[in-house]
């Protein structure tokens, strides 16, 4: 399993990674830790397997398309670059340490937002559809919601936020239905400020 | 949000109610005899050969025939009560979950208690005197042992070891305050002349408020919206519940010692303290050695699979009994005997005997908790009270302030019997039962009753407040989805130092002696075999129990269809409803916390089993549409396909690691191989 030595020096590229994701170097470390115990076969990357085995991931509804969201480059497996850039999303806004400002910082709310839209959004058309929203609701909700709840949920959910009349919720529509709810505040994890 | 209050007040109430009725009885039947008579003294009838061969010294007066009926009670007496009452709490409790109306409104300890009542009040207008068998003995010795069994086996690990500094501290710093606050006000009070309990002295103040300290009577509140704050509130009551025992064990101890002395030395005050660090500490350490005790014995049971529950409970009954030998604390060594063995035996024992001793564990507890409130009722009738108004009244109030004036709160545990193992040579000692009783009905009838009025009003403030819209409901929950799963996915920071060292220690030893079978990957494995999930996958097999008959994903060309129908018009009544819907029927986040919080139910962990039965299903289907069908349109996310593509390797692992789960998913894997 991982190794107690101080293993940043073993890591690639590890200053680039600071600078582009706004990381400490102590949580670059504890992320490598962490991403080493992960990998059970130790090749040096985390593969689909390596994800599932993960019991409380399996547990969550949507623990699927949270997977699948490492995945999105197309790569079958996820390098440590990888696994870092989008665990920088999570980062509250607030402790952008990044020096690169030519960029968006990963970080910003528009970022989060971008990566929750990714989760719904499978076939990256970019719009979400009637059958995506629906499949989440599917997800999201317990087995005793009938089909016609479901229809008129999802049905509604569009009505709300579908201003340009094509039946799907495009991402600023997806922006703007929500600008009531702080975005910050829900997609953070504190101990990685 | 409501149910936690109304369990956690349950549970709170056990521990008064089980103390006071002890004491009760410990008060009065110490001159009756507690030990049934033994076979030995049955007159039944006489076996044909008896065992004296003596030839008889003298004859018969008559010859009488053989009696064709005979009866002896006594013989059979002491069992015979014990399941009759057992019976009547029982009848009681299925006949309020009958009217179902009042259990919403009234807990079901306050419904027991008044059962208790009125039969009391029956037995004591026909003069009858309770049962012998109540000393306190009995209740230490058996009663109490399988409530806190319960508590220890269902004790969410996790939360409560990254908030146990949080929790003693709670514990023990909050009942030291309490006590000391309520007995120095109370002693205030006794100098006043009018209300004439002067002879109260400071000592027995201490002692008694030591007593009541832990009883809280300020409602239940738990009012916070976030739910990580919910689950580390919820830990701290339970846990501070359970180890505010300890103190107010060894508070109890040092206060009526000192109560006999006429003057306190600071010696007795600092072995005091060093009392309470051995009787912790002794009960940590016998805890935890017949917990690896039971663990390392389940290793070796696979070939003895029915008795393997019984190894679970004669070790933590061992570890209560030896702690009481010592006179340390029983109630915390069987709680971490519980905790250590659980994690281990759950994974060397099959699945059957997980869910027996789960099952046994409930019921055992069960039925403590019902009797004793249900005599509780019943003792309360029959014993003499003395009833002084001010100091009562004064009771309560303190209690209110001092608790309020604490940080929590909420309940805390109560030692409520020792009230009544008050040595005699204490002159007011009935004032002080019947204070004790009063307050602990009235914690009960009050608290029980206004929970739920409370809860719901706070409630319909919080759907009152803005209105949010469909989509930031269901967008919000995804959010909170993913934050948790991303967390899961983070592992646990906090404390992150002595975690991974034990995680660390655990790995390398403690699993390799005590585990029969270690493997690390089968935590989906095992995870799965927890949740009793093969029998519901074999379900899912049958052309009935097909899971995949949801909704189906709609084709391109159905979607066009859809585009082109008139728009439905929603009317508010409709939206409400459907926010009614998403809010009780979204699934929650942490559900693990929640659902070890219903005292009287196995763990609720059927939405986790939906979520998971779900996902197989939908592997299912996505291996199987991968085979019959076209291959995916170009549209589907390259992601989808790379996680499809290892499911099946994943599916072809899991059946390799586990010989259950094989037999379950044998017909569950499709012929076809996948690209």
């Amino acid at each position: 399993m991982g190794s107690n030595k101080s293993t940043i020096q073993y890591i690639p590229d590890v200053k680039e990674l600071i600078e582009e994701t706004g990381f400490s170097a102590a949580h670059i470390q504890r992320l490598f830790e962490r991403f080493d115990l992960l990998d059970r076969d130790q090749m040096g990357t985390l593969r689909v397997e390596d994800f599932e085995a993960i019991p409380e991931l399996a547990m969550n509804p949507i623990g699927d398309r949270i997977i699948g969201a490492f995945f999105s480059s197309g790569k079958e497996t996820v390098d440590f670059p990888t696994f870092v850039r989008v665990l920088a999303h999570f980062q509250p806004t607030d402790s952008n340490r990044t020096k690169n400002s030519s960029q968006e910082p990963y970080n910003s709310p528009n970022r989060k937002l971008q990566f929750a839209f990714q989760l719904y959004d499978q076939d990256r058309d970019g719009k979400i559809s009637r059958a995506e929203l629906l499949q989440v609701l599917q997800e999201m909700l317990g087995m005793q919601v009938t089909d016609e709840q479901l229809q008129s949920i999802a049905e509604r959910a569009i009505q709300e936020a579908d201003l340009d009349g094509d039946d799907a919720i495009s991402f600023d529509e997806f922006k703007k239905s929500l600008e009531k709810v702080d975005i910050d505040q829900k997609m953070r994890i504190g101990f990685l400020s | 949000m409501g149910r936690m209050c109304i369990l956690c007040l349950r549970y709170r109430v056990v521990w008064c109610a089980l103390f006071l009725l002890l004491c009760f009885s410990g008060g009065e039947c110490e001159t009756q005899t507690t030990q049934p008579s033994g076979p030995t003294s049955s007159q039944g009838v006489k076996p044909f050969h008896n065992e004296d061969p003596k030839p008889q010294a003298f004859p018969d007066p008559e010859k009488t025939n053989l009696p064709v009926f005979t009866m002896d009670y006594p013989r059979i007496q002491v069992p015979f009560e014990f399941t009759l009452w057992v019976l009547l709490a029982s009848f009681a409790k299925i006949g309020f979950h009958i009217y179902h109306k009042i259990t919403i409104w009234i807990p079901e300890s306050c419904l027991l208690i008044c059962i208790g009542l009125i039969v009391g009040g029956i037995m004591h207008s026909v003069k009858e005197e309770p049962p012998a068998v109540l000393s306190p003995d009995v209740f230490f010795i058996y009663m109490l042992p399988p409530i806190v069994l319960d508590s220890g086996y269902f004790m969410p690990t996790r939360p409560f070891f990254e908030n146990v500094g949080t929790v003693l501290w709670y514990a023990v710093v909050g009942t030291l305050w309490n006590s000391v606050g309520i007995g120095l006000s109370l002693y205030a009070i006794c100098q006043i002349e009018a209300f004439g309990v002067q002879d109260i002295n400071l000592q027995e103040n201490l002692l008694f408020a030591s007593i009541i300290s832990a009883v809280d009577p300020v409602a239940a509140l738990s009012v916070f919206e976030d739910i990580s704050v919910n689950e580390q509130i919820y830990i701290v009551i339970f846990g501070e519940g359970l180890f505010n025992d300890v103190v107010t064990v060894a508070l109890y101890n040092m206060f009526s010692f000192m109560a006999d002395m006429p003057t306190v030395e600071s010696v007795d005050v600092f072995l005091g303290v060093a009392r309470f660090f051995v009787v912790s500490l002794g009960g940590l350490l016998i805890g935890v050695v017949f917990g690896i005790a039971a663990a390392f014995t389940t290793r070796f049971t696979h070939n003895a699979r029915q008795i393997e529950p019984l190894f679970v409970f004669m070790y933590s009954y061992l570890a209560y009994l030896v702690a009481e030998l010592f006179g340390i604390s029983s109630v915390l060594s069987i709680i971490i005997c519980a905790i250590t063995m659980k994690y281990y035996v759950e994974e060397n024992v099959s699945q059957r005997s997980c869910t027996t001793i789960r099952h046994v564990v409930k019921v055992l507890a069960s039925i403590s908790e019902t009797l004793i409130f249900f005599f509780l009722g019943v003792v309360t009738i029959t014993t003499e009270h003395e009833w002084n108004w001010a100091y009562i009244i004064f009771t309560l109030v303190f209690a209110f302030i001092w608790r309020g004036l604490g940080i929590l709160w909420f309940e805390g545990a109560v030692c409520f019997a020792l009230v009544f193992t008050l040595p005699e040579t204490i002159n007011r000692r009935k004032l002080f039962v019947t204070a004790s009783i009063a307050i602990i009905i009235f914690t009960v009838v009050v608290q029980g009753i206004s929970i739920r009025p409370i809860v719901e009003y706070i409630n319909i403030r919080r759907s009152n407040k803005d209105k949010y819209n469909i989509n930031t409901e269901i967008h919000s929950r995804t959010m909170e989805h993913i934050v948790s799963g991303i967390e899961d996915l983070c592992g646990q920071w906090s404390h992150y130092y002595w975690k991974d060292k034990f995680k660390k220690f655990n790995d390398r030893i403690l699993r390799r002696i005590l585990l029969r079978d270690n493997r690390a990957e089968s935590s989906i494995v095992s995870l799965y075999k927890k949740l009793e999930l093969q029998s519901a996958i074999g379900l899912l097999d049958t052309p009935m129990g097909d899971l995949s008959a949801a909704p189906s994903i709609v084709s391109l060309h159905d979607e066009m269809k859809e585009a082109s129908r008139p728009k439905k018009k929603f009317k508010t009544a409709d939206v409400r409803k459907m926010q009614n819907i998403l809010a009780k029927n979204m699934y929650k986040i942490r559900q693990k916390t929640m659902a070890y919080t219903n005292k009287y139910k196995l763990p609720d962990e059927s939405d986790t089993r939906e979520i998971l039965i779900r996902r197989h299903a939908s592997i299912r289907r996505s291996l199987r549409t991968t085979s019959f069908r076209d291959p995916p349109s170009r549209n589907i996310a390259k992601s989808q396909n790379i996680i499809r593509c290892s499911r099946a390797a994943t599916w072809r692992q899991l059946l390799r690691s586990d010989e259950e789960v094989l037999v379950a998913l044998l017909h569950a894997l499709p012929s076809h191989s996948v690209p």
